[in-house]
């Protein structure tokens, strides 16, 4: 069987495959880029050739603009394509929209790269599918066992729940532009919220594409408008990017009641140290019951961590047996939500 | 229990006082007795588990969780009860216990099952569920709501004056379902049969300028303005009681005090520091005594504290507040005479004719803790809460001292875009290469538009960041002076001046001031010394005059 770092092994670029050329979710320009998912940190603009999913590549190219790469290879789920003998196949991740795993194979070693991944369904995403693997690597970022996150709906009725004690407050809520924004309003959704919904202009694109890919998110309106009688009244919802929600962006609404869509809403002093009033603990990142339940249904032998927490993954996998380590690769932002 | 963690959930972090209102009021008219009554009683601290100790949820925790992950998870949320509501495995979510079985559980466990106890109510609660249980076994709940805010959103619930939940207060106890039925109109008013009530206080309108004109001054009395805490000091039969001023019971901080009032009487007065016969201690002395659980016999010998008296609301078992306040005073001056010498002393009226005469008589008190002027109408009962009229407080002028902003931090609720929060500092150090130390921090006292132009100033002028704090460019050049008014200072050892200011605010924007101009720490330091002798920095400096 292959040594599993002759298949893969970090380099300053990135998660490298020395034997096909490629890298995983590169974090420099590179010649050929697999990539895991749209968020800016895993895929960059100004490689030679990407192979990604459709969402993917579409979602890159929405924000880099067409000429975001040298070319483009659409890759589908679950279909396996051979670079230079290694067979490479992606599988859903959960994450966001078009978000895979990748799993490289040859000579009998499997090594899967799952990128980011959640377990918890999603209305916007297909679900995470498990793949068997020898080595399975896998993000940290909610990697400490504080980290359980609650039900997606319990935190959205909690947020009606508020719009209903203070419906003279406009609920700004922060949430990431890419998966977060549109989850979020999928959920409002499901729970029979109908009212319009308004958004920032950062967030337009991606919702419009969102629906364009057969993601309903029922009626969208721009939230900062010239004409008056178009503002969002006292006690709509509106989505924004989390570095707006307490800037001078918001200054603009009723009495703005400031939300947060995260992960990190767990934590109370995080709230409180951004001015949220009303956390909402919903995340597009496994949590710890996740992350060690992956582990342990992947069958790996060896554990590769990134980015994140990785020291309390790597005791976990310790504890139970299972060769781990940390892949120390730069450039990965720590707040990915 | 669920609904009672996420009303702290929120509470929390809940800036504006009527947003942790509307909070408080959903909760009693949503939740059922008897859950919203032990609500209550967690919200107003009169929940005490002592058997449940801190070090007691660290035991439980590490027998179940393994020690390196505990102490990663502990140094990234930074606080046990949290760590441990967080990290605790999750059971059968089964039968989760209602507030009122967790407050039954908690009171009826012993030292020796307590452990048992807790470990149960984690098993079965959820992470916010814990953490709520957490906090009200080991006492503090910390989420930013006095008392006498909770008994506001309870006076608005049953749409009556706080004034008269107040007053029933202490002849309740939880979980308060009679108190909820008279609030909802479904039962008689409670009758406060218990002894030594409180009685709801009077308090006093601001004098401004305009009000001396339509006032006669023979109508009044005036009496100084003491610098300590208001109390209301009530003995009957065998039971003693001190309250403050919102009908808190503070006895148990003052044995000192309660021995000496073998009496049957309720006496409105000052609690201050010292010996009256000798010497009245400043508001930094008292404090040592304040918010104590328990006393020790040093803090009782070096701190004393007696009770400088003001006005008589029972004597004898007969209630005199609707008596004219002259004859109230009648009553008090010989009653105080009867008590001990080092634990009462009366306030004494300052004599005038003319209101010119009393002004200057303000602007030059004759003791460091005066703190202004009481004006009382003679003919005026004593009546609760604040009506307009017959009690004005007219304040000494506030201290002022030219500080240089250093740095700004983001406000919360409608500022939370706003950076509004200030940390201003004065020169220290040599003459010939002073830096800036900061020596406080104020967040009001400027109007909206001015915040608006300190925001753009502070955007514009941010030489560093830390989260939601910006450092300002402050340099001998360049920066922003602020005259920050305050009403005292005290010693301080938590900051790195040694100074803590009283009740600072920002009085004016100096934008036309170099920074070079701005005050030394010495100036500071002088007043600090004189112990606040008159007007000191003021006529140190007579460029930045005392505002009136």
């Amino acid at each position: 069987m292959m040594n599993a770092r002759d298949l893969l092994r970090s380099r300053p670029e990135g998660l490298c495959c020395p034997k096909a050329g490629f890298f995983i979710d590169p974090t420099r320009p590179v010649e050929r880029a697999l990539i895991t998912h749209g968020h800016a940190d895993h895929a960059r603009a100004g490689h030679g050739a990407v192979l990604a999913t459709r969402e993917t590549l579409d979602i890159m190219a929405l924000r880099y603009g067409p000429d975001f790469a040298g070319s483009v290879q659409e890759v589908n789920l679950g279909e396996t394509i051979t670079l230079d003998g290694i067979r490479v196949t992606c599988h859903p991740a959960g994450h966001v929209l078009g978000s895979a795993q990748i799993a490289v194979e040859a000579d009998g070693m499997r090594i899967v790269a799952s990128g980011d991944y959640k377990r918890a369904a999603d209305p916007t995403c297909a679900p995470f599918e498990t793949v068997p693997c020898d080595v399975f690597i896998t993000e940290a970022t909610f990697a400490l066992p504080v980290f359980t996150h609650p039900d997606a709906a319990r935190e959205i009725e909690r947020l009606l729940t508020s719009l209903q004690q203070f419906p003279e407050r406009t609920h700004v809520v922060g949430a990431y532009g890419l998966g977060k924004a549109q989850r979020v309003i999928a959920l409002l959704r499901a729970a029979g919220y109908r009212k319009p919904i308004y958004l920032h202009g950062a967030l337009e694109k991606l919702c419009h594409y969102y629906e364009g890919a057969g993601v309903a998110l029922g009626p969208l309106r721009p939230a900062t408008v010239e004409e008056k009688d178009a503002a969002p009244p006292a006690g709509a919802i509106v989505i924004a990017p989390p570095s707006a929600i307490d800037d001078r962006w918001s200054r603009r609404f009723a009495d703005p009641l400031a939300c947060f869509a995260s992960g990190w809403m767990r934590i109370r002093q995080r709230a409180r140290q951004r001015g949220v009033e009303l956390p909402l603990i919903i995340s597009d990142h496994a949590d710890w019951p996740e992350l060690t339940q992956t582990i342990q249904e992947t069958g790996a032998g060896e554990v590769w961590v990134t980015h994140g927490r990785e020291e309390a993954l790597v005791r976990w996998c310790e504890l139970n047996g299972i060769i781990a380590q940390p892949l120390h690769i730069a450039g990965y932002e720590d707040e990915a939500e | 229990m669920e609904r009672f963690a996420e009303l702290l959930d929120r509470l929390v972090l809940t800036p504006s006082r009527n947003g942790k209102l509307r909070l408080m009021l959903d909760y009693f008219a949503g939740v059922p007795d008897p859950d919203r009554g032990y609500g209550l009683a967690g919200l107003t601290g009169g929940l005490d588990f002592p058997a449940v100790k801190p070090a007691m949820l660290r035991t439980l925790v590490m027998e179940r969780v393994d020690p390196v992950l505990f102490d990663y998870s502990y140094d990234y949320v930074g606080d046990l009860a949290e760590t441990v509501s967080l990290i605790w495995p999750a059971g059968a979510e089964a039968g989760a216990p209602s507030l009122t079985e967790v407050v039954e559980r908690l009171s009826t466990a012993s030292r020796s099952d307590a452990p048992a106890t807790m470990a149960r109510l984690l098993d079965q609660l959820s992470p916010s569920g814990r953490f709520a249980a957490i906090k009200l076994a080991t006492g503090g709940l910390r989420v930013g709501v006095s008392a006498r805010l909770a008994k506001q959103a309870l006076a608005s619930f049953g749409n009556v004056d706080v004034q008269e939940i107040e007053e029933l207060w202490h002849g309740l106890a939880p979980p308060y379902t009679a108190l909820f039925a008279w609030l909802e109109g479904r039962g008689p008013k409670p009758e406060n049969a218990a002894k030594a009530p409180f009685r709801p206080v009077m308090l006093s309108h601001a004098a401004t300028e305009t009000d001396f004109a339509a006032l006669e001054p023979a109508d009044y009395v005036a009496e100084w303005k003491w610098d300590g805490i208001r109390v209301q000091t009530v003995a009957e039969g065998e039971v003693r009681r001190l309250y403050s001023r919102t009908g808190d019971d503070i006895s148990g901080a003052f044995p000192d005090l309660v021995d000496a009032m073998d009496f049957d009487a309720a006496i409105d007065g000052e609690l201050l520091v010292g010996d009256p016969r000798e010497r009245t201690g400043t508001f930094s002395d008292l404090q040592q005594r304040l918010n104590r659980k328990t006393v020790s016999r040093a803090m009782l010998r070096d701190y004393p504290v007696f009770v400088r008296c003001y006005d008589l609301l029972v004597l004898d078992g007969r209630d005199t507040r609707a008596l004219p306040f002259l004859e109230r005073r009648k009553l008090l001056e010989d009653f105080v005479g009867t008590l001990p010498a080092d634990r009462f002393d009366l306030s004494p009226l300052v004599p005038f004719e003319r209101w010119d005469e009393l002004d200057d008589k303000r602007c030059n008190p004759p003791h460091p803790v005066i703190e202004g002027l009481m004006l009382k109408r003679k003919d005026s009962a004593y009546l609760p809460g604040r009506p307009k009229g017959p009690w004005f407080k007219w304040k000494r002028d506030p201290f002022t001292v030219d500080a240089v902003l250093m740095y700004a931090q983001r406000g919360h609720g409608k500022r939370s875009s706003f950076y509004s929060d200030y940390t201003f500092g004065v020169w220290s150090g040599p003459q010939d290469d002073p830096a800036l130390v900061p020596v406080g921090k104020a967040y009001f006292g400027f109007t909206d538009e001015e915040l608006r132009q300190i925001d753009r100033y502070v955007r514009e002028n941010t030489i560093e960041r830390f989260g939601p704090v910006r450092a300002v460019r402050a340099d001998r050049e360049h920066g922003l002076v602020i005259e920050v008014a305050f009403e005292g200072l005290n010693r301080s050892t938590r900051h790195k001046s040694g100074i803590a200011m009283r009740f600072p605010r920002v009085s004016r924007l100096r934008w036309d001031k170099p920074t070079h101009e701005a005050d030394r720490i010495e100036t500071l330091e002088e007043l600090l010394d004189e112990n606040r002798a008159k007007r000191a920095v003021a006529g140190n400096r007579p460029e930045s005059a005392l505002r009136t």
